[in-house]
């Protein structure tokens, strides 16, 4: 549901939705302990984790060596013996470092003893795009974790979907991989002061539509949705799903809008070879292929490393220009599109200033 | 603690002050038969999955767990049958589990890699080397901010002091000085490799350790009392919350890397080297001095050996009369709920 017609709620940012939900898990479960590099840190890991540390102590919340491989092993160790761990790195890059831990060790351990045991824990990955952060500080590396079965993986777009999906992974028996896009942190939202639950395992609609379906995630759900804004003043009517969970992937909210509209288009944050918006086109095509009018399409990055340089990042990042003529493109011989006139800024290097909310 | 005595029934009259070398003998016995056991029978290819003996490296894992109880957590590696069973873990749960069946351990998922005993505190095996290591300070890390008095051993051999994640895990075990004890179980060849490609000359492996400022010494693993007594020391001291300590002993595994074969005709190291160690047999150097001392006799030592061949037996009988998995457990275990 969308909480952005909700009328005298409160609103806060993405950042301070992550926040809230660990300080309430914090507060509610004493085997509840949060770890990653910089977290009692004058910033906070983006304002995530300010103020949890005086709050709940050092021993609750706490900063760790510069180790990922072996501080995932001893968060694991810890949830093996009753504790759920939240772990964060400052970039999914880093955590690259820890994939053999994460890989081998915590999507396995359930399986691989028979049920015996499980790895209740969270580890929170930042997409540090922006400013020039380059090929290995802005990784969106989610099929990478989503192939593994054993894994959850989620990546939440709104602040409401971020609090009540942060609440259910802690609270959730196993490992769970949240990927965060750090230009969502200054995002708003309606976001209830209270603790709820966004279930794992479920898309959200975000805009309803007959013409096309676009599947997104995490930023790139924003782009959709303002290319459905654009589109539906010219009598195009797109519907957006946000996936907000990779794995589990809800496949029967895509199936069910597919056949509806009858084309999609997959809208990923990542590399378009070997990436997760592949994933989706094939289960469509396996499971509703002659529901399909058109190819499938995808937005995506071009298949090279993440450019440093200000005019090479505004050619490597998609955004809704890119998203609408991609509908052109499916929609071609169907309907007739205006050219719509987008503003594009001289920079893309920092967040689009529209992008405010309350979403 | 628990002794050996609980496990037999046999009329064998041991004094209160022997019963630890008795206990000792029979966690090392019992290690050697399941172990002969298993390359005997492993030819007829009904248990489908690698096994990495232990044979010759016995006393390590009894002296250490001699000094365990089932609520102390062990973690372990790709060669831990001698840990699982020394620290107590199901005989018939753990053939069962080599065998592939729904009776396992691990129901069949893991086989001889993945071992487990949650009843008796062995948390599990894993053969990425290093891997489970800071595993290990993690349960200590856990058990610590629960409040509770557990010590957490962490088994590996040498080749893991070479991975990353050994200095990482000794780094914080040492920073927050957790109740946990290292063992390395230091059988000189990673594989078919030698020390002398993997690590330099000057200095020996506890050294490393120590150089991260943790109490580290070296002793003879294959001399199960010195285990024993430099473990206690290390169980003692975690326990009463002063921090880890690391052990390297030394060792020499006397069947090839994987498999129920002796390999020292392949070419990588020498019969005679093979022939030094073993007449260094852990086993037989307790035997000698519990005859000499007249703590056991030979006949008595004889029936705890056939009580636990015929252990073993009942074992490798229950794994073979059990069933497989049922195809419907593919897709269970997948997550916890």
């Amino acid at each position: 549901m969308s909480h952005k017609n909700r009328e005298n709620g409160r609103e806060i940012k993405y950042s301070q939705a992550i926040r809230e939900a660990i300080d309430q898990c914090l507060d509610g479960d004493s085997s509840v302990y949060l770890m990653g590099l910089g977290v009692p840190d004058p910033k906070g890991v983006f304002g995530t984790t300010l103020g949890l540390h005086e709050k709940h102590g050092a021993d609750r919340v706490m900063d760790m060596p510069t180790s990922e491989n072996g501080m995932t092993g001893i968060a694991i160790g810890s949830a093996l013996v009753g504790m759920r761990p939240i772990m964060v790195h400052q970039r999914v890059d880093f955590a690259i470092l820890a994939m053999e831990q994460i890989v081998n060790q915590a999507a396995k351990w359930h399986y691989m003893f028979g049920g015996k045991m499980s790895v209740p824990m969270v580890i929170r990955l930042i997409v540090g795009r922006g400013w020039g952060q380059g090929p290995q500080h802005s990784q969106s590396l989610q099929s990478w974790f989503a192939h593994v079965p054993g894994l959850r993986v989620i990546m939440p777009t709104t602040p409401y979907d971020m609090k009540g999906l942060m609440v259910s992974s802690i609270e959730d028996n196993n490992p769970v991989i949240c990927i965060e896009h750090r230009w969502l942190y200054n995002i708003t939202g309606y976001v209830p002061e209270e603790t709820y639950r966004v279930p794992l395992g479920k898309a959200r609609v975000m805009k309803e539509g007959e013409d096309l379906t676009i599947v997104a995630m995490s930023h790139m759900s924003l782009e959709a949705l303002r290319a459905a804004e654009l589109l539906e003043k010219e009598d195009v009517s797109i519907e957006v799903i946000d996936l907000r969970s990779l794995r589990p992937l809800d496949m029967p909210t895509i199936l069910e809008s597919v056949r509806k509209t009858g084309h999609l288009l997959v809208a990923d944050t990542s590399w378009k070879t070997g990436g997760f918006a592949g994933e989706i086109v094939s289960r469509v095509t396996e499971e509703a292929f002659g529901s399909l009018k058109a190819a499938p399409q995808r937005i995506a990055l071009p298949d090279c490393p993440a450019p440093t340089s200000p005019s090479l990042a505004n050619s490597f990042y998609p955004r809704t220009v890119d998203i609408i003529k991609s509908i052109q493109k499916i929609l071609g011989s169907e309907k007739e599109l205006p050219v719509l006139a987008i503003e594009t800024p001289e920079y893309l290097d920092v967040p689009d200033p529209s992008f405010v909310g309350p979403f | 603690m628990v002794t050996g005595i609980e496990h037999q029934n046999q009329p064998i009259t041991i004094k209160a002050n022997h019963s630890l070398s008795y206990d000792l003998l029979y966690r090392m016995l019992k290690i050697r038969i399941v172990e002969g056991k298993i390359s005997k029978l492993y030819a007829e290819q009904e248990m489908r999955c690698p096994v990495h003996l232990c044979i010759g490296q016995e006393a390590i894992a009894a002296g250490v767990c001699a000094n365990l109880t089932d609520n102390d957590y062990v973690l372990s590696t790709h060669r831990s049958h001698g840990h699982y069973l020394a620290k107590g873990g199901d005989m018939r749960r753990m053939i069962a589990e080599i065998y592939g069946r729904d009776t396992g351990c691990s129901h069949g998922k893991g086989g001889s890699m993945h071992l487990v005993d949650l009843a008796v505190g062995y948390l599990g095996s894993a053969p990425i080397v290093g891997s489970t290591i800071p595993i290990a300070v993690g349960t200590a890390f856990g058990s610590t901010m629960r409040g509770e008095n557990r010590v957490s051993v962490a088994f590996f051999g040498e080749g893991a002091t070479e991975e990353g994640v050994f200095h990482e895990s000794l780094n914080f075990a040492l920073l927050k000085k957790l109740p946990i004890v290292f063992i390395c179980e230091n059988n000189l060849y990673s594989v078919y490799s030698p020390m002398e490609v993997r690590q330099p000359r000057v200095r020996e492996v506890y050294e490393v350790a120590r150089g991260h400022g943790i109490e580290s010494r070296q002793g003879d693993g294959n001399d199960v009392d010195e285990v024993y007594e430099m473990t206690k020391r290390a169980v003692d001291k975690a326990r009463k919350g002063n921090g880890p300590t690391f052990l390297e002993f030394k060792t020499y595994r006397w069947r090839e890397h994987c498999g129920p074969f002796y390999d020292n005709d392949i070419g990588y190291r020498t019969k005679s080297e093979f022939l030094q160690w073993k007449d260094r047999c852990p086993i037989e150097r307790m035997e000698s001095h519990l005859m000499s001392e007249g703590i056991l006799e030979r006949w008595e030592m004889d029936q705890i050996a056939s009580q636990l061949k015929a252990e073993m037996e009942d074992a490798v009988t229950f794994a073979k009369t059990s069933s497989f998995p049922k195809d419907n457990m593919l897709m269970e275990h997948l997550f916890a709920t």
